[in-house]
C-alpha cells in the first residue's frame, strides 16, 4: 500500500515499486489530465509539481512521490488560475493535449521566477514539446499571467 | 438580410420534435459535393446536423467533424449560431458518433469548412425563421415586423422581446418555412470574427476527454510489438519474462489484417494498466521473418529513386512547347535535384483505442478523424454490420493524417473480442515512430531554361516518390493523379515549354498522408528551382516569383475553385509588404520567399534567418493567406502559427530513416520537433475575401521549408537542396 497526496487529496494505492508516477495517476488513481507523450522525458506532457518543483511524473518511480504534495493539472494553485486565465485571453490550445503540461510547467516557472526574461522563458519551457505549435501563444499568455497576478 | 434561399427541397430542414426537454432542428446534405441534397419521399428523414434548443435558452449544437486542434468544434458551430443570432454564451457543443447519419465525417484534407458552410447557414436561418414566426403569432403580427438580436426575437413595433428559451413550445408547432434569408456579411456577429475555442476550460483543467483517458469498469491495457520490418511476421516468440511482470495476464499473437487500414499483427500483452502492458512488451523475446521489405535502406533508396530522376521518366500531362528545344535555344540552362526523408506524424497523444466487443456489438471510444472509415474497417473485421458498432469520437491529441488511418482501433477490437473485456490499445511513442504510416520519400530534379532577359522559357521537372496508392493496393511503383495535382503538374507558372516526368519508386513502409501530403516535397522543389533560377538571372526573387506567376487570370481547370494567378500574386505581395522586402538586414541575416497554392487556398511566407558560425536561427516568418471567407479569424491565425512551426520540424529536424528494414529513430531524442526556444516571431496576415471558404489545416504548411532554404541562400550563398538542415549541422 502506497500514499499519495494529490491536490490535496490522499490517496492509498498498490503499485509497484518502480511504476512511474504518471501511471499511477492516470491508471490506478484515475486522474487523466496528466498525459503520455514520450515516456523517456522528452516531451513534458506527464508534467505534474512535486513539492512546487516540475517534474516529469512519466521519468519517477512513484516510490519517489510518497510523502511529497503532488499538484496535477485538475489541481488549484493562484498561479495556476492566473495562467489559465490568460490561456483562455489568448485562446492558446489547438489540440489541447500539451496544455496540461504547458500550464504545469509555466507555473513552476513563475512560482520561482516572478518575472522571468524570454530567455527564462524559453529555457523553462523548451523541454514541453506542442506538435500543434501554439508556441507563440504559449509566451504571450505567460506575460499576460505575469501582468494578472502582478496587478 | 441577404438573398433569400429557396428552401423547396422542402425536407432539407425539419423540427424533428421534443427531445428531452427542447426544440430539435435537423437538416440533412451530402457534405462532399457541396450541394444539398434531399431526395427522399418525405416519410423518411435523417438529418446530418441538429440544433437543439432548450426551454432556459440552451443552445446545444451537434459539431460532425473530429476536434484534432483545428477548431472545427467552434467555428463549424459558430456559423449556425450566427444565422441564428444566438448569443454564443448559450452555446454548448456536442461530439456526433461516428454515423453516415452525419454525412461523410472524415476529417481531412482541409475540407470541413469548405463542405459544410452553406447548409449550415441555413441551417442556423431556418431555426431563427422558425422563432421568428412563433413569436410573431404570439404577438399576432406579421413576422416581417420581427427582428432578432443575441437570443431574442424583437417586435419592431411595441420593442417587446421573447427569449429563444421562452419560444421552444410555440416553435414546436411551426411549419419550416419553404424560404429563409441569410445575414449579409457586414451583419455577421460570430462568423469572420475572432471567436475563442468552446473547448478552453476543459483544455486549461486536463477535463478534456482525450482517446487515451477513456475509462470503462473492467477495463484491460495493452501493448503490442509489431515487427520492426513492415510487414515482417512472428516466428517465435518467448514470453517468460513478461508473464513475470506484476500487472501482466496475458499475452496473445495478433494476425496481420490484409486491409489498407487493417492492423500489422504482432503480439499483444495484456495487462491491468499501461506500465504493465508497456514493459512486458519491451520483455518480450520475438523473432521475427522479417518479410520482403526486411533488407530497406532508406539511404541506398534515396540514391536509387535520385538516379531515377536523373534520367528519363515516364511523361506526366501536361505537356507545352518542347522541351528539348527549350534547352537548345536557352541562353542558359540550370539543373538542380532536392531530396526530402520520410516523416513521421508524431501526434502528442499517440495512436490508441478502446473497444468493447459484446453480444454481436461493438463499441469504440477512440480519437480518429474518420469515424466512418474505422466503422467499415471494423464491420469488416468483425463480419457484423456496421449499425450494430458505435464509434464515440474523443478529442484527438493532434491527427495530421495519422488517425485518419485506424489500423490502431482494429488492434482493440480483435482484443476485446479475444479476451471479452473492454480493451485499450495505447502505443507507445517507439511504436508510434516506427511502426507508422510514413510520409513519403521524394526526389525531384528540375531543369530551367533562361532567355537571354532572364525569362523562363523552359521547366523540366521530374519527380519519385513511393505512392500513398501502394498502401492500398501493393506493387503500385509510380504516383497517381491526385498526387502530382498536389503541385507537381499543376504548378501556378505559364511557360512556353514545360514537361513532367515521374520515375519509379517501390514502396518498402507504408505510405501515407501527413498535412499537406505531397505539397510538402513540390513545394520545396519548386520554390526552391525558381529561387535558383531568379539568382541565375540576377533578379530579384520577390519580382521574378510575380512575373513567372504572369498576367492575371483563372487558370482553366476542372475544380469547384480553379487556381487565380491574382489571389496568388496578392498574397505573394501581402506578405511582402508586411516582411518589408527590400529591407536592409543586419550582418549574418537572409531572406527568402515561397508561394503555394493547395487545398484551394493561396498563401506565401516570407522568412528571415540569421546564419552565425554556422548556426541557423529562424528570426521572422510572415505568412499571408487567402482562404476565401474566414469563419473564424483567430483559428485561421492559430492554424497558420501552427503550420509555421509544422515546416519548421519538417526543415530543421524531419528525419525517418530505414536500416535492414527497421526505422532507426524511436523518440523525440532522435526524432526532434521544434520547440519554443527555435520558435521565431510569426506574423500572419488574412485576406479579407468573399470567396467561398476554403482549407486552412494544411495550406501553410508547404512554403515554410522552401522559404528557409531560400533565406539561408540568401544569407549565406549556400544552397541547401537535402532536408533537414540538421543534417548540415545548421541546427
Ligand atoms: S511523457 Fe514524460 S516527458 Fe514525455
Ligand atoms: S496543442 Fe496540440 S500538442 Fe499542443
Amino acid at each position: 500500500m502506497k500514499t499519495l497526496t494529490i491536490n490535496g487529496k490522499s490517496h492509498s494505492i498498490e503499485a509497484q515499486d518502480d511504476m512511474p508516477l504518471l501511471w499511477a495517476i492516470r491508471d490506478i488513481i484515475g486522474l487523466t489530465g496528466t498525459k503520455y507523450g514520450c515516456g523517456v522525458s522528452q516531451c513534458g506532457a506527464c508534467s505534474v509539481l512535486l513539492d512546487g518543483q516540475v517534474i516529469r511524473s512519466c521519468s519517477i518511480p512513484v516510490t519517489y512521490a510518497e510523502g511529497k504534495e503532488i499538484v496535477t493539472i485538475e489541481g488549484q494553485s493562484d498561479t495556476l488560475n492566473y495562467l489559465r486565465e490568460a490561456w483562455v485571453d489568448g485562446n492558446v490550445p489547438q489540440c489541447g493535449y500539451c496544455q496540461s503540461g504547458q500550464l504545469i510547467a509555466a507555473t513552476a516557472l513563475l512560482d520561482s521566477n516572478a518575472n522571468p526574461t524570454e530567455e527564462d522563458i524559453n529555457n523553462a519551457m523548451s523541454g514541453n514539446i506542442c506538435r500543434c505549435g501554439t508556441y507563440p501563444r504559449i509566451k504571450k499568455a505567460i506575460y499576460k499571467a505575469i501582468e494578472l497576478k502582478n496587478k | 438580410m441577404g438573398a433569400i434561399q429557396n428552401m423547396s427541397r422542402r425536407n432539407f430542414v425539419k423540427v424533428i420534435g421534443l427531445a428531452s426537454g427542447g426544440l430539435v432542428i435537423g437538416c440533412q446534405f451530402v457534405s462532399d459535393k457541396n450541394e444539398i441534397v434531399r431526395i427522399d419521399d418525405g416519410t423518411t428523414f435523417t438529418p446530418n446536423l441538429f440544433v437543439q434548443l432548450k426551454k432556459d435558452g440552451t443552445l446545444i449544437l451537434l459539431a460532425s467533424r473530429s476536434e484534432m486542434g483545428q477548431g472545427v468544434r467552434t467555428s463549424l458551430t459558430s456559423v449556425i449560431a450566427d444565422e441564428m443570432d444566438a448569443d454564443w454564451n448559450f452555446v454548448t457543443v456536442a461530439q456526433a458518433t461516428g454515423d453516415s447519419k452525419f454525412g461523410n465525417q472524415n476529417t481531412d484534407g482541409s475540407r470541413s469548412i469548405r463542405t459544410i458552410f452553406e447548409p449550415m447557414r441555413k441551417m442556423g436561418a431556418t431555426a431563427r425563421a422558425i422563432l421568428i414566426s412563433a413569436a410573431a403569432k404570439k404577438w399576432n403580427i406579421a413576422s416581417s415586423a420581427c427582428k432578432t438580436e443575441n437570443h431574442y426575437v424583437i417586435n419592431t413595433t411595441s420593442n417587446e422581446k421573447l427569449f429563444y428559451g421562452d419560444l421552444v413550445t410555440d416553435a414546436m408547432k411551426i411549419e419550416v418555412p419553404t424560404e429563409v434569408s441569410l445575414k449579409e456579411k457586414k451583419d455577421f456577429n460570430y462568423i469572420g470574427k475572432q471567436l475563442k475555442s468552446v473547448d478552453l476550460t476543459d483544455f486549461t483543467h486536463g477535463t478534456a476527454v482525450y482517446g487515451i483517458d477513456a475509462r470503462l469498469p473492467n477495463m484491460k491495457f495493452a501493448a503490442i510489438a509489431r515487427c520492426p520490418s513492415t510487414f515482417g511476421t512472428v516466428k517465435s516468440v518467448d514470453k517468460t519474462a513478461t508473464l513475470e511482470i506484476t500487472g501482466v495476464e496475458q499475452v496473445v499473437e495478433l494476425e496481420r489484417v490484409k486491409r489498407p487500414f487493417g492492423m500489422m499483427g504482432g503480439v499483444a500483452v495484456i495487462a491491468s494498466n499501461t506500465w504493465a502492458a508497456f514493459q512486458g512488451k519491451n520483455n518480450l523475446e520475438i523473432v521475427w521473418n522479417k518479410g520482403s521489405n526486411g533488407r530497406y535502406d532508406s539511404e541506398k533508396y534515396m540514391q536509387k529513386i535520385t538516379n531515377r530522376v536523373h534520367n528519363k521518366a515516364k511523361v506526366v500531362p501536361p505537356t507545352k512547347g518542347n522541351i528539348t528545344t527549350a534547352f537548345k535555344e536557352a541562353s542558359s540552362v540550370i539543373e538542380a535535384t532536392y531530396q526530402m526523408p520520410h516523416l513521421a506524424h508524431a501526434p502528442m497523444e499517440v495512436p490508441n483505442a478502446l473497444a468493447w466487443v459484446y453480444d454481436g456489438k461493438c463499441e469504440i471510444w477512440a480519437p480518429v478523424q474518420a469515424p466512418q472509415a474505422t466503422k467499415t474497417e471494423v464491420a469488416s473485421y468483425l463480419g457484423i454490420d456496421e449499425e450494430h458498432i458505435t464509434i464515440h469520437v474523443t478529442f484527438l491529441g493532434g491527427g495530421f493524417g495519422r488517425k485518419s488511418k485506424p489500423d490502431f482501433v482494429v488492434e482493440a477490437v480483435a482484443l476485446s473480442k479475444k479476451m471479452n473485456v473492454p480493451v485499450q490499445v495505447v502505443w507507445t511513442r517507439e511504436d508510434d515512430i516506427q511502426n507508422a504510416y510514413y510520409h513519403t520519400t521524394s526526389a525531384q530534379y528540375l531543369k530551367g531554361a533562361l532567355d537571354k532577359n532572364g525569362t523562363v522559357t523552359g521547366w523540366l521537372h521530374r519527380t519519385a516518390f513511393p505512392s500513398i496508392v501502394s498502401t492500398f493496393k501493393p506493387m503500385s511503383d509510380y504516383g497517381a493523379g491526385f498526387e502530382f495535382g498536389q503541385g507537381f503538374n499543376n504548378n501556378q507558372f505559364d511557360i512556353e515549354h514545360m514537361r513532367f516526368e515521374n520515375a519509379k519508386a517501390e514502396a518498402h513502409v507504408r505510405i501515407g498522408w501527413l498535412r499537406s501530403v505531397c505539397h510538402i516535397y513540390h513545394s520545396f522543389g519548386i520554390n526552391s528551382f525558381v529561387d535558383e533560377l531568379a539568382a541565375k538571372a540576377g533578379k530579384d526573387p520577390l519580382q521574378f516569383n510575380l512575373d513567372l506567376i504572369g498576367k492575371d487570370k483563372i487558370r482553366k481547370e476542372k475544380s469547384p475553385f480553379p487556381l487565380n494567378t491574382k489571389r496568388l500574386k496578392n498574397v505573394l505581395k501581402t506578405a511582402a509588404k508586411k516582411a518589408n522586402w527590400g529591407k536592409k538586414l543586419p550582418e549574418g541575416h537572409g531572406i527568402g520567399l515561397a508561394v503555394h497554392y493547395s487545398f484551394y487556398t493561396y498563401v506565401a511566407s516570407i522568412v528571415e534567418v540569421s546564419v552565425k558560425n554556422n548556426k541557423l536561427k529562424v528570426q521572422q516568418i510572415h505568412t499571408a493567406v487567402d482562404c476565401g471567407m474566414v469563419v473564424n479569424k483567430d483559428t485561421v491565425t492559430n492554424q497558420l502559427e501552427g503550420a509555421a512551426i509544422f515546416g519548421m520540424s519538417v526543415a530543421l529536424h524531419g528525419k525517418i530513416t530505414a536500416k535492414d528494414g527497421a526505422i532507426e529513430q524511436s523518440n523525440f531524442h532522435d526524432y526532434q520537433m521544434t520547440r519554443m526556444s527555435e520558435t521565431p516571431n510569426i506574423d500572419v496576415t488574412i485576406i479579407e475575401s468573399d470567396e467561398a471558404p476554403t482549407g486552412i489545416g494544411e495550406p501553410g504548411v508547404p512554403p515554410i521549408a522552401p522559404a528557409i532554404a531560400n533565406a539561408i541562400f540568401n544569407a549565406t550563398g549556400k544552397r541547401y537542396r537535402t532536408f533537414p538542415l540538421s543534417e548540415h549541422g545548421l541546427v
